[in-house]
């Protein structure tokens, strides 16, 4: 399709919303076997420096697991593959069965049902937070849909939905700038799951968070497990433990050790990598 | 239930803004074209034809500080190549002001006199249909939106950004300049087009022609700034000012920043193209200096001056830094770049909202006081 008539074009929005962007093709998602996020051998290398080195990594459908790892270990890098930031040198990155990740640009990549938080909280200050999350409702995100969109009634109700999840109805109109924090970090969760994605990429959730604020996430987390897969990158060892599931340690741009969170703590190469720095 | 367009139109602006539209609209349509015709010329209430010309050029710079405040005010891209844009669309609205002349030039022949200088015997093809009105309107709007495009397109998919956006776009407005200086390049070279006769069949320096010119141009500042309120206001400006904000998040948020930039930058061009349109008939010139880098600055400082991402603030910055220039260059000519100069510094480092944003200061500390 040329660049004009993706630009023009109106079909409306796909049930799975991977032809909404109109200019690319890919399988729908599939997740039929079971797995949500496939990576194989994944090399990353910047200036001869290898960020990840020969990565694998399996997430199943309706999983919440935890990424742990020292500074450095790749776990950043590691989501931007996923995000379509960064291009693999080598190795494959799929999501479900069908679609291809190296192939797809970030939006793309969002429209596929992959959302992302990043580590340090990333919202739009100059909006208000009834605003930040309009603009990430799933919806047609294409310039001729945005320069005629009025919200619907539904859409209204979606939003309050989410304002109530992450307790921040008193503060709809509110500059998202003046935000704590925390409420940064739930605004930007919030915005999230107006995405409505399949898959959750989280890279320090709950930095900055009181610890009341951080529990609440986690029983957050933990119930939309199931429905969504969660990839959690995260230091807190409370948070993680308080998450459950299975816990993946991350060094020097590979998989360390693998397993719920006593047995990997109790791993001797995974002490030594933490110890010895 | 989903509101009509053109009531989302009307409320796009506040009743206050509506009023002071009308009272604008009623002074360039009404007051003026009075002012001017019924009174005589040593009579205080006369309005000289120097003053309409002046001011209906710096509605047409105000039309170009808007196009700005779209582009960069609020999508947080800063062209130093706007006066390209406005360059093409003076260009092409010039050839047929050249082609209206007919044999009354010096070398009284079909062509322009430049072309009979270089002793060319026909026009070139793209001068071919130069002589219809549609035509050229047409091309005041495709050529700057083709250009815009293009360029745009490449710069924006390669996420060329910040500074380096706008170094290219001043190297752009340059290269151009210089291609038209060029007489082979075939349109008058360093002269430009100038000694316009008539426009439609009418004497392009008459009293009505002039008041018609300086309604059109107010009518078109009046319909860009709703247009402009509209889409600010819309879904589309709040990702525009979100891709200015937090680009990535945008991308990870599923919306594609390149066709989102080209649009603005797109429409940005095309209401440079018409205000160039507008200015060549009642300014009477169009030569490549137009395309200087220092035009092109200047536009941004017209909409520093004014305000950033305040529609209004760019058309007060544009009347202000004109008007200066215009009593500058008169009374101490050596001056003005060096007031210029100061003026943007001043702006920049004391006041980064401009005099809007002065005014909005002012406004609240006498709200507090109260």
């Amino acid at each position: 399709m040329s660049m004009v008539e993706s630009f023009l074009d109106d079909r409306p929005e796909g049930s799975d919303g991977s032809d909404q962007m109109g200019h690319f093709v890919t399988g729908e998602l599939d997740l039929s076997h079971g797995v949500a996020l496939y990576l194989e051998d994944i090399t990353v290398s910047f200036d001869g420096f290898k960020a990840l080195n020969n990565l694998n990594l399996e997430i199943n459908a309706g999983e919440l697991r935890c990424i742990i790892g020292p500074n450095g270990a790749g776990k950043t890098t590691m989501m931007d593959v996923i995000t379509g930031k960064t291009r693999p040198d080598s190795g494959k990155a799929f999501f479900g069965q069908s679609i291809d990740l190296t192939r797809l640009t970030e939006p793309e990549i969002a429209h596929v049902g992959i959302g992302r938080k990043f580590q340090k909280p990333t919202i739009f200050e100059q909006h208000t937070v009834f605003e930040n999350l309009e603009l990430a409702m799933k919806t047609d995100k294409r310039v001729w849909k945005s320069l005629m969109a009025w919200l619907a009634g539904d859409e209204r109700d979606k939003i309050a939905e989410t304002l109530r999840l992450i307790r921040l109805d008193g503060e709809a109109d509110r500059q998202a700038g003046l935000l704590s924090h925390g409420q940064k970090q739930w605004l930007e969760i919030g915005m999230l799951l107006m995405q409505e994605p399949k898959l959750l990429l989280l890279d320090e959730p709950v930095a900055g968070m009181t610890d009341d604020e951080t529990m609440r996430t986690a029983e957050l987390f933990v119930s939309l497990a199931g429905k969504h897969s969660l990839v959690v990158v995260e230091h807190d060892m409370a948070f993680v433990e308080k998450l459950g599931g299975l816990v993946t340690v991350l060094h020097e741009g590979s998989v360390l050790a693998e397993g719920d969170l006593a047995t990997v703590q109790n791993d001797q190469r995974v002490i030594e990598v933490y110890l010895g720095r | 239930m989903r509101k009509p367009l053109t009531i989302r139109i009307l409320s796009s602006l506040d009743t206050k803004s509506w009023i002071a539209l009308g009272i604008f609209l009623a002074l360039a349509l009404v007051v003026v074209p009075v002012l001017h015709l019924n009174f005589p010329e040593d009579s205080a209430f006369h309005i000289s034809t120097y003053a309409i010309t002046l001011i209906g050029k710096i509605m047409c710079y105000a039309l170009v500080a808007v196009a700005m405040d779209l582009i960069w005010g609020y999508g947080g891209i800063l062209s130093l190549g706007h006066g390209l844009f406005f360059a093409l669309g003076g260009y092409a609205f010039g050839m047929y002001l050249m082609r209206q002349i007919g044999r009354d030039g010096s070398y009284q022949s079909d062509l322009p006199d430049f072309m009979v200088f270089l002793d060319w015997k026909e026009l070139p093809w793209f001068w071919v249909g130069s002589d219809s009105f549609g035509w050229v309107a047409f091309l005041a709007l495709a050529l700057p939106a083709v250009v815009a495009f293009v360029f745009g397109y490449f710069a924006f998919r390669s996420r060329i950004k910040g500074v380096y956006f706008s170094i290219i776009t001043q190297a752009l407005t340059y290269a151009a300049m210089l291609l038209f200086f060029r007489n082979e390049t075939g349109f008058g070279g360093n002269n430009g087009f100038t000694d316009f006769k008539r426009i439609l069949g009418y004497p392009i320096t008459s009293s009505e022609t002039r008041l018609v010119l300086f309604g059109l141009t107010a009518v078109m500042l009046a319909v860009t700034l709703v247009f402009a309120a509209w889409l600010v206001k819309s879904k589309f400006g709040r990702v525009l000012t979100a891709i200015r904000d937090a680009e990535s998040r945008v991308m990870f948020i599923g919306y594609n920043p390149l066709w989102y930039k080209l649009t603005i930058w797109v429409i940005s061009a095309v209401i440079c193209g018409i205000a160039g349109a507008l200015y060549v008939p009642q300014v009477g010139i169009i030569n490549p200096s137009e395309m200087s880098p220092g035009n092109s600055i200047e536009i941004a400082i017209w909409v520093a001056v004014g305000g950033r991402g305040t529609l209004i603030g760019p058309i007060i910055g544009a009347f202000v830094v004109n008007l200066a220039k215009s009593w500058f260059t008169v009374s101490f000519p050596e001056y003005w770049l060096f007031f210029l100069g100061l003026l943007f510094i001043i702006v920049t480092l004391m006041l980064p909202q401009g005099l809007v944003g002065l005014w909005k200061k002012l406004m609240d500390k006498k709200g507090a006081s109260a």
